[in-house]
């Protein structure tokens, strides 16, 4: 059992949790995730790591109320406990200096990417930062990624804040040299940056969430196609060159269960099935 | 040993073994219960009462752990199954699970004396019947040895990491498994199904292991949370067994084996018992079957999924395999009850390509027909395929069962550690590895072998730990 020590909401239905994980928290680094399962019926879900105390034990994630487990891990508070938590999964991400690194982070992946950007500044890298979101209210750590960069963007799908869409990027890179990109969000989001990316041949590399189930490559479901072969993202990923990966295959993949997931989620809201 | 010559005795021998009651076929399909329901006491004494006592028992060659079989045995015939279980538990301590999944047929009963006039003894189901009537009563917790203050950090919870765990604790040594899954068992819980090995048996084995003071540590990934090193050092462990079996599925690299509805054993295993998909909505994991399957390889693990499959709803469920019937690795009575409960073989049959709906949805498989050559050196006939013999079947869901290897965290996470061209880990006679203090043992070290086997050889680390700590032991005190 994992301990919530701290619930914050950074945006509507996006929750950050502080838990109580030392043995975690002491190996976690950025670009790694866990797995949790709040109780013996639930479902296990990936997460990525968004911030870490080693000293106190604790370990930071940020999440998206789309499905059952989500909304159902949304209604836990301060003090309430998670089943198991697995972890730290996955590479942690190349950090290193690079020379001028432009980050890219849509919806709720602007979360882990602040640690991210801490991570890459401390390695002595310039950034060039760029957060999105649908609207403006879904927006948040502005102020944070902000100090943190050398340059900053904001985009919105509705363009009620900053740059409506990423089409702007297309300008920036074509005149700054970058020497690699780091796209974190939904699979359009990634696809679009490494298209703007590819004709200037900028290493650009992505976090990708298929689904997945044990999160150690024992089960294969998380299988993407990379530059045509195929890899495990548990394992071998979650981060990926981004002008290889086959967003297509990715995208369906990520919908094969999504009559399943709507009808969950119905039952549970609808309070129909009282179970977990 | 002229009393047990069959022939001599061949009128008092009684030739059909007593049959085990099973769910019929047109039930089971229908539900994840257990298929074989057990002997009852009368039908177990009738059993027991077959075995010859032979004095130079030839079945206790073929069990890898050397159970004293007709010892048991005799017990079961007098009526002592306290005795009996008790002289099982000497060698075997998992003996509910060994009862249902060993392949007996190539292993104990193989060597049964009775098996050349008749029906072997029915040793599995006998090893059964005394699990499941103490399982009923509740254990008896063995005496535990004094502690002995050194800490010992297991592994993976399947089948050799639980066995070693139980006899290091026995021996008094304070005993971690370290579990990356949520549930303990291995291969127990996420990949035999319900209904070939009800997970409240693992359950219970698991409780009596707690209870002798093993602690189990789940969600931990080591090479990840913990390397091997770090165990031994910073967590202050004194030996460490690696039991982390196989994982990764094989695939066979055609066209199509990303598209939806195309799973591997594992992944469709994993759903079904691990995460209780066939429960959905009411467990939250869910799982999507077609109306017609085909499952590629005709292993044990082929055809669990396969008979899972069924029971999930598929209408139409098919073994596609390019050898023929008699090379299926999977036991024959496996094969059988797939065979009962309607499954169609295709034989000779290798999918050469798979092909989706606009949706990304497997609809279509092609395959190529098979033939076999005449035997080679090896005496092993080889499936070519026969040219331009290709067509297309409908199919909506795949699930390769072709394999699957080692897990290779550790592996990469642990330097000096030596590891054989397949992935699998060195380990020499007693099981030791090449860094001291490490040992190995179950499907990591042989590939994909049995339950028991790696039980064995977790018994027999276990042995090899415990002399390796009493040394350091005295060392340490001198
Ligand atoms: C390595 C990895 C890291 C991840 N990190 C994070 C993270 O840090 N934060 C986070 O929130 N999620 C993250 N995810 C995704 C997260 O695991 C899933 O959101 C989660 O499993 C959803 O579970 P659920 O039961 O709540 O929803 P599910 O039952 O799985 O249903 C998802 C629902 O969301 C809807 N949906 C799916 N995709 C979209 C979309 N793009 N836009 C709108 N709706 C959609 C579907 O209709 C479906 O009903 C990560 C995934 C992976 C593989
Ligand atoms: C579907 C299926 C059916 C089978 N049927 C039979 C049968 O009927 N009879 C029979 O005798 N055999 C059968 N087998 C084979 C048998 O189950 C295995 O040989 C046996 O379980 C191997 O035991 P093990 O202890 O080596 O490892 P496993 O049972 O594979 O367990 C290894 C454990 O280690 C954990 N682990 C792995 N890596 C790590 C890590 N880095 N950190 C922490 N934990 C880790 C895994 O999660 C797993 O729980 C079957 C196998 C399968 C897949
Ligand atoms: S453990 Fe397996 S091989 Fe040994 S006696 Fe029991 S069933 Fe036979
Ligand atoms: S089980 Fe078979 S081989 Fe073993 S003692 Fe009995 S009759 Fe002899
Ligand atoms: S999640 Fe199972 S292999 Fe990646």
């Amino acid at each position: 059992m994992y301990e919530i020590l701290a619930v914050k909401e950074l945006a509507p239905k996006i929750k950050w949790f502080e838990v109580y994980a030392p043995h975690i928290a002491k190996k976690a680094k950025p670009g790694q995730f866990i797995i949790l399962i709040i109780n013996e019926r639930g479902e296990r879900i990936p997460l990525t790591i968004a911030g870490y105390d080693r000293e106190k034990g604790i370990v930071s994630f940020a999440f998206n109320e789309v499905g059952k487990t989500t909304k159902q891990l949304g209604l836990l508070k301060e003090g309430d406990r998670i089943w198991n938590i697995a972890g730290p999964l996955g590479n942690p991400s190349e950090i290193r200096k690079f020379g001028k690194v432009l980050c890219v982070a849509a919806g709720v992946m602007i979360a882990p990417m602040l640690l991210q950007i801490k991570a890459l500044r401390e390695a002595g890298n310039e950034i060039t930062a760029v957060i999105g979101a649908r609207r403006r209210d879904l927006l948040f750590f502005v102020e944070d990624i902000k100090a943190l960069s050398h340059r900053f963007y904001v985009a919105t799908d509705d363009g009620s804040e900053g740059h409506k869409g990423l089409g702007f990027l297309k300008e920036i890179v074509a005149k700054e040299k970058f020497d690699r990109c780091i796209v974190m969000g939904p699979v359009p989001t990634l696809q679009a940056v490494s298209e703007i990316t590819r004709p200037y041949g900028i290493p650009t590399i992505v976090s990708l969430m298929p689904l997945m189930v044990d999160g150690m490559g024992m089960c294969g479901v998380c299988r993407v196609l990379v530059g045509g072969k195929m890899k495990f993202a548990c394992v071998d990923g979650p981060e990926f060159d981004g002008h290889l990966v086959d967003y297509e295959e990715l995208i369906r993949r990520q919908r094969m269960f999504i009559v399943e997931e709507r009808l969950s989620a119905l039952l549970w809201e609808m309070g129909g099935l009282k179970y977990g | 040993m002229a009393e047990i010559t069959p022939k001599g005795s061949r009128e008092k021998i009684k030739k059909k073994a007593v049959p085990i009651p099973k769910q019929p076929p047109e039930v089971r399909i229908k539900n994840f219960n257990e298929v074989a329901l057990g002997y009852t006491e009368e039908q177990a004494r009738e059993e027991a009462e077959r075995c010859l006592q032979c004095k130079e028992p030839q079945c206790i060659k073929g069990c890898p752990v050397g159970i004293d079989i007709p010892a048991f045995i005799k017990c079961i015939r007098e009526g002592n199954f306290e005795e009996g279980i008790r002289k099982i538990k000497e060698k075997n301590s998992l003996p509910a699970i060994c009862g249902r999944v060993c392949p007996q047929e190539d292993q104990c009963q193989k060597y049964c004396v009775l098996g050349k006039v008749g029906d072997p003894v029915s040793i599995g189901r006998l090893e059964r019947f005394l699990a499941d009537w103490e399982r009923a009563r509740g254990f008896n917790i063995p005496e535990k040895a004094p502690s002995t203050g050194r800490r010992v950090a297991v592994i993976g919870s399947g089948p050799s990491g639980l066995t070693l765990a139980a006899d290091l604790a026995k021996l008094g040594h304070e005993v971690v498994v370290f579990e990356l899954l949520h549930l303990p068992g291995g291969v127990l819980t996420y990949g035999i199904p319900e209904f070939r090995l009800p997970k409240e048996i693992v359950k219970a084995e698991v409780g009596y292991i707690q209870k002798l003071g093993v602690e189990f540590r789940f969600g931990y990934v080591i090479g990840r949370t913990f390397t091997i090193h770090e165990l031994l050092t910073d967590e202050g462990f004194d030996a460490v067994f690696i039991g982390t079996g196989a994982g990764p599925p094989m695939f066979m690299g055609i066209p199509g084996e990303t598209l939806c509805g195309v799973y591997s054993a594992n992944e469709f295993l994993i759903r079904v018992n691990l995460m209780k998909s066939y429960l959905f909505p009411g467990w939250d994991t869910p799982i999507k079957v077609g109306d017609k399957v085909a499952v590629i390889g005709a292993g044990n693990v082929a055809m669990d999924a396969a008979r899972c499959a069924l029971r999930l709803g598929a209408k139409e469920v098919h073994i596609v395999y390019r050898r023929s019937r008699s090379e299926m690795p999977a036991r024959e009575e496996e094969i059988m009850n797939a065979e009962e409960e309607g499954v169609i073989f295709d034989v000779l049959t290798l999918p050469v390509a798979y092909y989706g709906d606009e949706k990304g949805w497997v609809r279509k498989m092609e395959c190529i027909r098979m033939q076999l050559t005449e035997p080679d050196e090896s005496g092993r006939r080889r499936p070519v395929p026969i040219p331009n013999s290709n067509f297309i079947a409908d199919i909506d869901t795949v699930i390769v069962a072709i394999g699957r290897r080692p897990n290779p965290l550790i592996q990469q996470t642990t330097p000096g550690l030596k590891v054989n061209d397949d992935g699998t880990i060195v380990v020499d006679e007693n099981m030791r590895t090449s860094i001291e203090g490490v040992y190995a043992g179950g499907d990591i070290v042989t590939g994909e072998a049995t339950v028991i086997s790696a039980m064995g050889a977790g018994r027999k680390a276990a042995k090899s730990i415990h002399e390796y700590l009493l040394k350091r032991g005295k060392n340490k005190s001198s």
